[in-house]
């Protein structure tokens, strides 16, 4: 049985509603727009509905909750706390937790929603990094996708802060110990932040509307305009069949990747429900209320605010006095630099690898990580970077389970924040390469068989076959990496520009940037691209092609 | 090459061309003609599963569904029959209410995967991409628009317009940030000083009590104090709060200010110099001051000065004595700011020694 | 986390706790009953054969550290320990019954382990006596002077986040110090450890003695830590209680894995054996 017209229910509104606005245009050319399947192009979508997910739980929360620093003795259903004092902040977080039927679960899934939110843009943005995803048209994108990680590591301290529970007060002690330390105007935020001394009577609400108002209103325009700009832009895909860079293979927005957006929603949202259900988050109720006089043994801070925690930790003592001032180094440069590292560094890619590459033209179809060796390398220097100081923001459990003295730990993380990216640039960029050789094998010689034969001769020899027609696709894929080699009018002289010591550099950095990549050819043989690069190893059993079936 | 009837390539037209009165095309409905130009259902880039499949998804998605529709009743059931109150029902009601709407989700959610993978066609259609910018004639035209405007609204004509204009917008540009200004009151010198005065005794926190020297007599021991009086006020303990330790005589080390000290009983600041968490955690067979949170180490039997971490500044030290019923209490405040360091700071200590105050 | 932490949430383990409980409440009384008090003063003074079994017990386990008299030994590199005069029958019970001395291994802290074959409670209570007659020192708490169910746990909290947390973790979960040395798990020791080991001050932890820390009170924060120990976690399992460390594990490997294996799903083509 099929449909043959549009049933009433949905024809009289849609023909309300194109009377007054005209959206039938809109739809006419959007309805069936084509988008490309990969499971990482789904990736997004976790911190998308996360959000969501966090706008609908967060605002049952703002129910019960009361953004208030008066102190209270608590009266409610948590036996350990009867007759303690608090501010009504805590109270009330603990009478959503106690006392309102749903209220634990919907705390708990807004506490693992938010982390959902910030792991789900960090590995989007990954994505999008080791793809060149980035690259023009879509540099705006990127920018505003900065901007959301940015804001949403703000809405998490936030939020954070509010039960005003004794671990949440330790993070806004340091947060208020990192603005106190700024030059100059340092106590004057603080005393504005806090109302006064610290930790004053405003601070919760304050940071109350900022979690709930103006964040999150930031965060929706630009969510939007990231989802408007993707829509227009149409998004990137892999390399394969039929796929090239001006056009976009794929399935019709209606009714498939309608559907499967759908169910990742629902997937999104049934295992923030299950992690609410099985895994306990924030047990605000085991912390007790905030005092500034107490604290409790391996405070740490949600797992995205670690490596700020973790930067804090390695800094040496560093403080310098000088007539009169102070400048406290050992506070500013780790809880400014590494933010300012990657922030800046991701911002300025896009752009910094254009400049590189002198590439001004519009990409779509996405590079696969092994085919730009370097942004790969750079990436997972920059994600080692990271991950070091992530883990050490929890060194003291390190050192506590598993029995390595703290200062080591703190030791080991001072020079593994240096070595540790260098070494990862090193063994990723000759993972890559290695990658790029076993595509180029596969392609020229086929697949391993398992089949063993004996020539003639008596050699034996592995019989090899020819990889299914769409690997052999998405491997060629592969597009080399442009460079600078001249002026930018292709002359053999090089421009003036080029011929000043930035533009040298400039130069420099393109070769290196754009080597080693067109040495592996993927066209099969002899289109003159230093095919003898090819070392024997990747050849297999000896003089190439002559032992390959099927080629 | 496109087989989609979507063409995105067409002009720019955001109004549908109609005719006043002409009754709207497709009879009827925005969602377009009922097949009217027999567009065939299936063609290249469109494959439908085999009927056999289909039914088999059917089943599937139809059996997830069901349970979704359960689970979502149970979850209006749950919530109706385990109430809330006491912490093994919220652990009951958190399960019962977290499972079924997990249930619920899940299922919903794989019901639809199962409909996509196994009854609607895998689709390969290909749609074309254009280059964002627009035509040089469209770019053109918009800019010769631009200076057309700039030039009709006289606004580079006029120059006292322009100028009384722009001088016009500078003080409401700041108007928010003056209005920031009561967020808070200025720093002033607050932040050099604390509760503690001379006199005031020191109360162990928790339990509300002074301490008589006499009374804190077992070496190693450590205590979290409080100023009398103070011991609610949040702001006060942020600054204020101390660690008392009590000594054997011959562990103290040069670094500690003696005459500052009763009976080998020393108090420091709890608040790390650091960015301000309480340092607590003691050791008193190493005599190590560690602070919790970025692991600044002070060592307690000299002075409190830095072993190892972020810190740069040791644990201001309070001059304590006894009253005349051998309570302990404060000789002063501390001579030097306590907590994290700030850009007014300068070095404190320096000139507490040349106050002679060290 | 030991095995009586992973199973105190089993169905059956408040019918053990009730139990336990019960058998408690006989095992005090018959102690209480006949005397209990004078025969705590006998051990308090050190019963005259107590000590002289425990001074047999001392010279076999534990002078090869502490020196034949108690008076502490210091050999660098080799066996050392350190006078035990003074230390009390307390700080004996609490060493010897949770398994940490006679110490092992050369470690930066001695590890609660398995007491060896000769620890039982008589073997110990001699040994106390032995210690406590050297030069007096905190005495062993009556049991009733550690029953959880008589103390205040709201109260006890608040002593407990003021004094004990910054080491031992907000619920007791332990945590790490400087040199390798750590501030061990509440959860494995008894109301009667945990009062000694205030009473004491066991290696690096703090005294936090019976004239600052009244004996009332150290009942309470004992009530605390077992409410705390015993208390379910009403979210879900409560991923060893330590704080936002395993809840980013489990956001990345539980929450991002599942949605990247639904992700595969939703995506995962099959391979066409045609191709068009």
């Amino acid at each position: 049985m099929s449909l043959d017209a549009p049933p009433k229910a949905i024809a009289g509104p849609s023909s309300f509603i194109d009377d007054r606005i005209g959206a039938g245009n809109f739809l006419k050319r959007n309805l069936r727009k084509v988008f490309p399947d990969h499971w990482s192009f789904l990736l997004g979508e976790i911190a998308l509905y996360s959000f969501v997910i966090l706008l609908l739980t967060g605002t049952f929360l703002t129910f019960f909750y009361k953004p208030g620093m008066g102190e209270v003795a608590y009266q409610g259903s948590y036996p350990p706390l009867v007759g303690v004092h608090m501010s009504e902040a805590y109270a009330s977080t603990l009478h959503i937790t106690f006392d309102v039927r749903g209220g634990l679960l919907i705390r708990q899934i807004h506490h693992w929603a938010a982390l959902l939110f910030v792991a789900g843009m960090m590995v989007h943005m990954l994505r999008v990094f080791f793809t060149g995803a980035y690259r023009k048209p879509r540099e705006l994108n990127w920018l505003i996708g900065v901007l959301l990680l940015t804001l949403a590591l703000l809405e998490g301290l936030t939020g954070y802060s509010l039960p005003d529970d004794l671990l949440s007060g330790a993070g806004l002690r340091i947060t208020q110990g990192v603005a106190i330390s700024i030059p100059v105007v340092g106590t004057y935020i603080s005393f504005f932040l806090f109302g006064g001394e610290y930790p004053g009577h405003d601070v919760i609400s304050r940071f109350y509307s900022l979690h709930i108002l103006l964040i999150p209103g930031i965060l929706l325009a630009l969510i939007s305009a990231h989802l408007i700009l993707m829509w227009v832009q149409k998004h990137t895909q892999m390399p394969g069949k039929g796929r090239t860079d001006t056009n976009v293979v794929g399935a019709p927005f209606y009714p498939s990747f309608m559907a499967k957006s759908g169910a990742y929603f629902l997937f999104t949202f049934g295992v923030l429900a299950l992690l609410g259900t099985v895994a306990q988050i924030n047990p605000i109720w085991l912390f007790g209320p905030y005092t500034p006089a107490d604290i409790s043994a391996g405070s740490q801070p949600d797992f995205y605010m670690g490596f700020l925690e973790g930067a804090l930790r390695i800094m040496p003592a560093w403080e310098i006095n000088f007539l009169g001032y102070t400048l406290p180094l050992s506070v500013l440069i780790p809880a400014l630099v590494p933010m300012g590292i990657i922030m800046t560094g991701l911002a300025l890619y896009p752009f910094a690898e254009q400049w590189i590459t002198g590439d001004k033209r519009e990409h779509h179809l996405a590079d696969r990580p092994r085919n730009n060796p370097h942004r790969t390398s750079i990436g997972m220097a920059a994600i080692t970077f990271y991950g070091v100081l992530w883990l050490l923001g929890a060194n003291d459990w390190i050192s506590a389970k598993f029995h390595i003295p703290l200062y080591t730990t703190t030791e080991i993380g001072r020079v593994a924040i240096f070595l540790g990216p260098a070494l990862a640039y090193f063994v990723t960029y000759r993972l890559c390469i290695a990658l790029q050789r076993r595509d180029a094998d596969v392609v020229s010689h086929g697949v391993e068989s398992g089949v063993i034969k004996r020539l003639p001769s008596g050699e034996y020899i592995e019989v090899h076959v020819p990889p299914a027609e769409d690997l052999v696709e998405h491997m060629r894929g592969k597009q080399p990496i442009p460079a600078i080699t001249a002026g930018p009018d292709g002359e053999g002289i090089p421009s003036n520009g080029m011929r000043s010591p930035i533009g040298r550099v400039r130069a420099k950095l393109s070769q290196t940037y754009a080597a080693d990549t067109e040495a592996i050819s993927l066209d099969g043989h002899g289109n003159g691209h230093g095919a003898h690069e090819t070392p024997p190893a990747a050849v297999g059993a000896g003089e190439d092609g002559q032992k390959s079936i099927g080629h | 090459m496109t087989e989609n009837p979507n063409d995105p390539g067409l002009p720019e037209e955001r109004v549908p061309r109609r005719v006043l009165g002409t009754p709207p095309p497709g009879n009827g409905s925005a969602l377009g003609a009922p097949v009217a130009d027999a567009e065939p259902i299936v063609h290249e880039g469109v494959q439908f599963p085999d009927p056999a499949t289909a039914r088999k998804g059917e089943r599937a998605a139809a059996l997830l569904f069901l349970v979704a529709f359960l689970a979502g009743v149970g979850f209006v059931a749950a919530y109706v029959i385990f109430q809330v109150g006491s912490i093994d029902k919220v652990a009951t009601s958190n399960m019962a209410l977290g499972g079924t709407l997990a249930v619920a989700l899940l299922a919903l959610a794989a019901g639809i995967v199962v409909w996509v993978r196994m009854m609607m066609p895998k689709y390969s259609l290909v749609q074309e991409r254009h280059t964002m910018a627009s035509p040089p004639a469209v770019r053109e035209e918009i800019g010769a628009t631009f200076l057309q405007g700039a030039n009709e609204s006289g606004f580079v004509k006029y120059k006292l317009l322009r100028r009384t204009l722009l001088l016009a917008a500078a003080p409401l540009g700041l108007l928010p940030l003056v209005l920031l200004k009561d967020l808070g009151p200025l720093p002033g010198t607050t932040l050099r000083h604390t509760v503690w005065k001379k006199g005031m005794r020191l109360i162990v926190e928790g339990t509300g009590e002074p301490i008589r020297a006499a009374d804190f007599n077992s070496p190693g021991g450590i205590l979290s104090i409080v100023p009398e009086g103070h011991e609610d006020d949040l702001n006060a303990l942020a600054k204020a709060t101390l660690i008392l330790i009590k000594f054997r005589p011959e562990d103290i080390k040069p670094g500690t200010k003696l005459n500052w000290t009763h009976d080998s009983i020393v108090a420091y600041s709890k608040i790390c110099t650091h960015v301000g968490c309480p340092a607590a955690l003691y050791e008193q067979t190493t005599h190590h001051i560690l602070c919790p949170c970025h692991q600044s180490t002070f060592d307690a039997a000299d002075g409190a000065k830095v072993i190892f971490g972020p810190a740069a500044r040791p644990l201001p030290q309070l001059p304590i004595s006894v009253d005349s019923q051998g309570y302990l209490i404060a000789q002063s405040d501390f001579a030097v700011p306590v907590g994290p360091s700030f850009w007014e700071r300068g070095d404190a200590e320096a000139e507490a020694r040349a106050r002679g105050q060290a | 986390m030991n095995s009586i932490t992973a199973r105190r949430r089993h169905p059956l383990a408040r019918y053990a706790v009730l139990l336990l409980a019960l058998s408690l409440l006989g095992g005090v009384y018959a102690l209480l009953a006949p005397g209990g008090d004078r025969a705590d003063a006998a051990i308090a003074s050190g019963k005259a054969d107590d000590v002289a079994a425990g001074k047999d017990l001392f010279a076999a386990h534990c002078a090869s550290c502490h020196g034949l008299n108690a008076e502490g030994t210091y050999s660098s590199g080799g066996a050392s320990g350190p006078s035990l005069i003074g230390v009390g029958a307390a700080a004996v019970d609490f060493q010897v019954s949770s398994g940490r001395m006679p110490f092992a291994n050369p470690a930066p802290q001695a590890p609660r382990k398995r007491p060896p074959e000769w620890v039982n409670p008589t073997t110990v209570r001699q040994l106390a006596a032995y210690v406590q007659s050297l030069g007096g020192g905190p005495t062993k708490p009556s049991l009733e002077e550690v029953d959880p169910a008589k103390g205040d746990p709201a109260k006890g909290g608040e002593l407990f986040r003021a004094n004990c947390i910054q080491c031992h973790n907000f619920v007791g979960s332990g945590g790490g110090l400087t040199y390798g040395k750590y501030a061990p798990d509440l959860n494995p020791a008894t109301p009667t450890q945990i009062y000694e080991a205030m009473a004491t001050g066991p290696q690096a932890m703090p005294v936090f003695n019976d004239s600052t820390i009244t004996p009332e009170q150290k009942r309470d924060m004992i009530a605390y830590i077992v409410t705390m120990r015993e208390q379910t976690d009403p979210g879900g399992n409560g991923l060893g209680r330590i704080g936002p460390v395993t809840e980013g594990l489990v956001a990345w490997i539980a929450g991002i894995g599942l949605l990247i294996l639904a992700a595969i799903w939703i995506t995962a083509k099959k391979r066409q054996v045609t191709h068009d």
